[in-house]
């Protein structure tokens, strides 16, 4: 099996709280993996592990097959992991330039800004991948301004523009018309398309259905099972779902 | 026909181009302007109040002098305040930094080297209050409150409170590089206090670590989970703060060649007041470098300008609470505006 990540045994507590017991989990090379559970479940701990934000209290990670230690937020994208946040993890009163370019600015060796640099880079990056054409939406429009659409927009741009090689979406759809949903879909399938890898985080079945490859899903803070999507009909897995979250077993 | 249309079409697309470009020039600098237009408003009200005063050089030659005392000071606390945070404790690192300055200058008579010993002391005292903000979590504001008190107290108990004659400097080349007069007219403090302004605006506007600050205000769950150094970033900032106070220090202990042990005492409120008075936003996220150069003169000009128009001393505070007042009200009213 060729993974791109892989989590062995992971678990983390906060306190009396076990977030995630033992979980093991992998994504392949090109396969869009959706993330299924409830409140609670352990879905966004197990992302802030893989994207650095927490550090696991035992389990081993492997990125490549090779084995990291101690990962932090900026070795991760060093890796090629980018997230998109459900918070939408913009800066409301920066500039969209400076939001694009967030903790990875372009600069001199002394640490000065290519201003110029990530200006152009910005204005095409909202021309030709997200066909932003609104004149709002300019490189030094102040991100505030913008409308939910444009803002989660912002946030894959800037997923896509380092080069990612697994790109975390976590609860993307949150708050978003249904032809923005509609565009959000196409663009994960796009990701498949490019050969990259995803996980998808979502509430929404059917959203996550529609685009992955493989569902997991977690409950209090372990797999409760998972599903290739060739191989489980929509109403098979909401009757799973449904299953687990009232009785803790898919069966 | 369709041509016709066309035209239409693009002469819509490019007047709401025109009025989006407009909306985003008074987004960027209408708080600056706003400002500047009240700093230009007092100025002429002065004028016409005073006008054998102040259309006669010798009083911008005094503002020149006093201003950036609290200027150096106020612009570095900019990029604090942007980073949602504030510091009280500067204006007993100004008379820290001048007690480290005298014991080093003291036994070697070396001015050079204490000045930069001086500067060290300030960064490090600046670096301790960020350090209990950050590493221990106390908010800035109590954390430089402690801070505040226990520098002068230390200042107090090493000097016995007695103040300390700088005359043996006066004619030094440091003398005259910090607090001599240019062309017998400008007050070199004044240059420096420039020199600290585009300083502080490129670290702000064009390195990585303004760009951090900028975020860290804004949004620090954000700035933390794209891989910015909060932490080392917010300490830096306090830091930064420190060495400016102890460079403050000195340039007013050297224009009077006295040191007093009470210097910055009367300090805090103006230099916050010139922070605030430029538009920078108490929330953080936002607030510039010109504003606040401005804001330093509005709260330098008030104080003379009353007396000179001819009211008693005892006008003054009631006219820097109302300029103030009405200024942070603008600011408040446009920011909401412009968004």
């Amino acid at each position: 099996m060729d993974c791109i990540l892989e989590m062995r045994n992971t678990s983390k507590r906060f306190g009396e709280v076990e977030a995630l017991r033992s979980v093991d989990f992998a994504v392949e090379r090109n396969e869009v993996v959706g993330l299924l559970g409830d409140n609670g479940a352990g879905k966004s701990t197990l992302i802030k592990i893989v994207t650095g934000y927490y550090q696991p209290d035992s389990g081993e990670i492997y990125f490549n097959q090779e084995k990291v230690e101690g990962l932090s937020v900026a070795r991760a994208r060093q890796l090629g992991i980018e997230t998109v946040y459900q918070e939408r993890a913009l800066a409301d009163l920066q500039t969209l330039w400076r939001n694009i370019f967030m903790g990875r600015e372009l600069t001199t060796r002394l640490g000065f800004l290519d201003v110029r640099a990530m200006k152009r880079e910005t204005q095409k990056l909202m021309v030709e991948s997200m066909g932003f054409t609104s004149s709002a939406v300019a490189s030094d429009a102040v991100v505030r301004t913008f409308s939910g659409g444009e803002k989660q927009g912002v946030a894959i741009v800037r997923a896509l523009h380092f080069d990612a090689e697994l790109i975390i979406l976590d609860e993307p759809t949150m708050g978003l018309s249904l032809a923005e949903t509609r565009k959000l879909l196409d663009f994960v399938r796009g990701i498949k398309k490019a050969g990259k890898s995803c996980i998808f985080i979502d509430h929404n079945v059917f959203h996550v259905y529609s685009v992955a490859d493989r569902v997991v899903v977690l409950d209090r803070g372990a797999v409760a099972g998972e599903f290739s999507t060739k191989d489980i009909t929509l109403d098979q897995l909401m009757d799973k779902m449904y299953r687990v979250a009232q009785t803790g077993s898919l069966d | 026909m369709t041509s016709r249309v066309e035209d239409h079409a693009g002469a819509i697309t490019r007047r709401q181009l025109r009025q989006a470009s407009v909306a985003r020039f008074a987004r960027r600098y209408g708080l600056q302007i706003g400002i500047l237009c009240v700093f230009l408003a007092i100025w002429v009200l002065f004028i016409v109040g005073a006008p054998t005063t102040f259309l006669s050089p010798q009083i911008y030659a005094a503002y020149m002098s006093t201003i950036p005392f609290f200027a150096v000071v106020a612009l570095p606390l900019t990029m604090a305040v942007i980073a949602g945070e504030t510091d009280l404790c500067f204006p007993s690192i100004m008379a820290v930094g001048m007690v480290v300055f005298v014991a080093i200058f003291k036994p070697t008579g070396n001015v050079v080297l204490a000045f930069f010993v001086c500067l060290l002391a300030g960064f490090l005292a600046g670096l301790l209050n960020g350090i209990i903000v950050v590493k221990v979590g106390i908010p800035s504001l109590v954390t430089t409150i402690g801070t505040q008190f226990f520098w002068r107290g230390v200042v107090l108990v090493v000097t016995n409170a007695r103040g300390t004659s700088l005359v043996p400097l006066r004619g030094t080349i440091l003398q005259k590089a910090l607090v001599g007069r240019l062309a017998g007219y400008v007050p070199a403090q004044m240059i420096w206090a420039i020199v600290v302004g585009v300083l502080v605006w490129v670290l702000l506007n064009r390195h990585k670590f303004g760009a951090h600050v900028y975020l860290i205000g804004d949004n620090v769950d954000s700035a933390r989970l794209m891989g910015v150094n909060v932490d080392r970033t917010r300490m830096m900032v306090f830091a930064i703060v420190g060495l400016a106070a102890a460079f403050g220090g000195v340039l007013s202990s050297l224009e009077v060649s006295y040191l007093w042990v009470t210097v910055g005492e009367g300090q805090l409120l103006r230099t916050l007041a010139a922070v605030f008075l430029g538009g920078t936003s108490v929330f953080g996220g936002t607030g510039t470098i010109l504003g606040t150069f401005i804001g330093c003169f509005i709260i330098g000009t008030i104080e003379a300008g009353t007396v000179a128009i001819g009211l008693t001393g005892f006008w003054i505070q009631l006219i820097y609470g109302l300029i103030i007042i009405i200024s942070v009200s603008m600011h408040s009213v446009l920011s909401r505006r412009l968004a």
